[in-house]
């Protein structure tokens, strides 16, 4: 959020380029389509600070002792015991075989991607360019394509998991039964019971459309939630910046409205990692359950 | 809003990481955790075990000095009633000698009183012949008595 003002005067960039800059992504295709394009700095964010948490992470859970914990392992398991307790009250089945262990993994990734919006954007930009790159997105969850792919993660082993529980059968009964159930086959007796027989398949219809509704708005409001946060994070950032390149008095007011909004941000990091967490455990657990 | 393959790569990237967490991050934590809970509950357990024991330890103790209290005033009560019988005992012993070397004491006295006696008999008789003689050889002439004398010599 501080000032690179003097360096965008150079090149004669409007407010609107000077964003459109920093949001651009360090693009190299890999095929021949535009969908076969690679955000490398989103890429490589991410699997840096996944190797780093889930490394540090790793690296206390390998020495884990049972006996008086060190200050370090005090904090995993402080994380440990507070992922465990959301699953164990949303999940009833084994949760330590892969819904705790997946929970932990979002919560700190995502956690950790979303704190990159703490790093002060024009100061990054400047060492990304010492470096050679002309962009480099820091924050890997405000691009769609980590979001999305979180989210449709998530719902492959929702569905998975559902014809896990259910088995293949079950799991289609249930997209046509439920929620609004299905009418039984019985010779009707009355001329109503008769009309009811014949609509009776207007209730796979609608219980399938309710389902397929389910299915897209899901993984659309899951990713699209922290995606939302993050990338309107990242812009307010940009704009405070832009408004301190006015001048002293923008730089002033730039400088604390960055800092309010920075503490603010906070919450909203942890927030969003926290939610993301808790919907992956919800639809996870849902799948277990039938109707 | 633009897709491309960087979902595919990111959601290979996640899933690799959900199989590292699930494999080698979870279950040691989970492990160490619950070795934990369980160490804590069997002390808490061995401590409200320890508390009950020391409970019943202290009911027994208290019986036994009970007992032992009792035990020792049966003892004393028996060693009182023993020496009571013992004073009585050397009492009546003691009286019986007493009256015993009293009673020696007593006949001792008698027999040299009685001896005494003899003695004094015997001087008696001596003396009075003695003191007879003296009057007699100033008043009486032998020969006119000595019939007489010779008469009562024979007599005796």
């Amino acid at each position: 959020m501080t000032t690179e003002h003097t360096q965008q005067a150079e090149h004669a960039l409007t407010p609107s380029s000077y964003i459109q800059h920093h949001l651009g992504f360090n693009a190299q295709s890999v095929g021949d389509t535009s969908f076969w394009t690679l955000h490398v700095d989103t890429l490589a964010m991410s699997v840096i600070l996944g190797l780093v948490v889930m490394g540090l992470v790793w690296l206390v859970a390998r020495g884990a002792t049972s006996g008086v914990p060190s200050k370090g392992q005090a904090f995993v398991e402080l994380v440990f015991g507070f992922i465990d307790d959301q699953v164990k009250n949303i999940f009833h089945g084994d949760r330590h075989k892969f819904i705790a262990p997946t929970a932990l993994t979002v919560f700190l990734w995502v956690f950790a991607m979303n704190a990159m919006d703490f790093l002060p954007v024009d100061i990054f930009a400047k060492g990304i360019h010492a470096l050679g790159f002309e962009h480099w997105r820091a924050v890997p969850t405000s691009d769609i394509n980590t979001t999305f792919a979180l989210a449709l993660a998530v719902w492959f082993l929702m569905i998975f998991f559902s014809i896990k529980a259910k088995g293949l059968g079950g799991w289609i009964h249930e997209l046509f039964c439920a929620p609004f159930g299905s009418a039984k086959f019985f010779k009707p007796k009355s001329f109503l019971g008769f009309v009811g027989l014949v609509l009776s398949p207007l209730l796979f219809v609608a219980n399938f459309a309710f389902n397929l509704i389910e299915y897209v708005s899901k993984p659309l409001s899951h990713s699209l939630r922290l995606f939302g946060n993050m990338y309107a994070g990242e812009v307010i950032f940009l704009l405070l910046g832009l408004w301190a390149a006015t001048g002293v008095t923008g730089a002033i007011a730039g400088a604390i409205l960055g800092a309010g909004w920075s503490i603010f941000h906070i919450l909203i990091v942890a927030l969003q990692a926290f939610i993301f967490m808790m919907l992956t455990v919800v639809y996870l657990a849902m799948a277990h359950e039938s109707h | 809003m633009n897709i491309n393959f960087t979902l595919i790569a990111q959601a290979i990237a996640f899933a690799v990481l959900i199989w590292f967490t699930v494999k080698f991050v979870w279950p040691p934590l989970l492990k160490a955790i619950e070795t934990r809970q369980k160490e804590i509950a069997d002390g808490l357990a061995a401590a409200q075990e320890g508390r009950s024991a020391l409970e019943v330890a202290a009911k027994k103790s208290d019986a036994t000095l009970n007992e032992a209290k009792q035990k020792a005033s049966e003892i004393i009560g028996q060693a009182e009633k023993r020496a009571a019988q013992i004073i009585d005992e050397a009492k009546g012993n003691a009286k019986a000698e007493g009256e015993r070397i009293i009673a020696g004491a007593k006949a001792e006295i008698d027999q040299e009183v009685n001896r005494a006696k003899e003695g004094l008999r015997a001087q008696v008789s001596t003396l009075a012949v003695a003191g007879a003689e003296k009057i007699l050889r100033k008043e009486i002439d032998a020969k006119a008595h000595s019939e007489m004398l010779s008469k009562l010599a024979a007599e005796l």
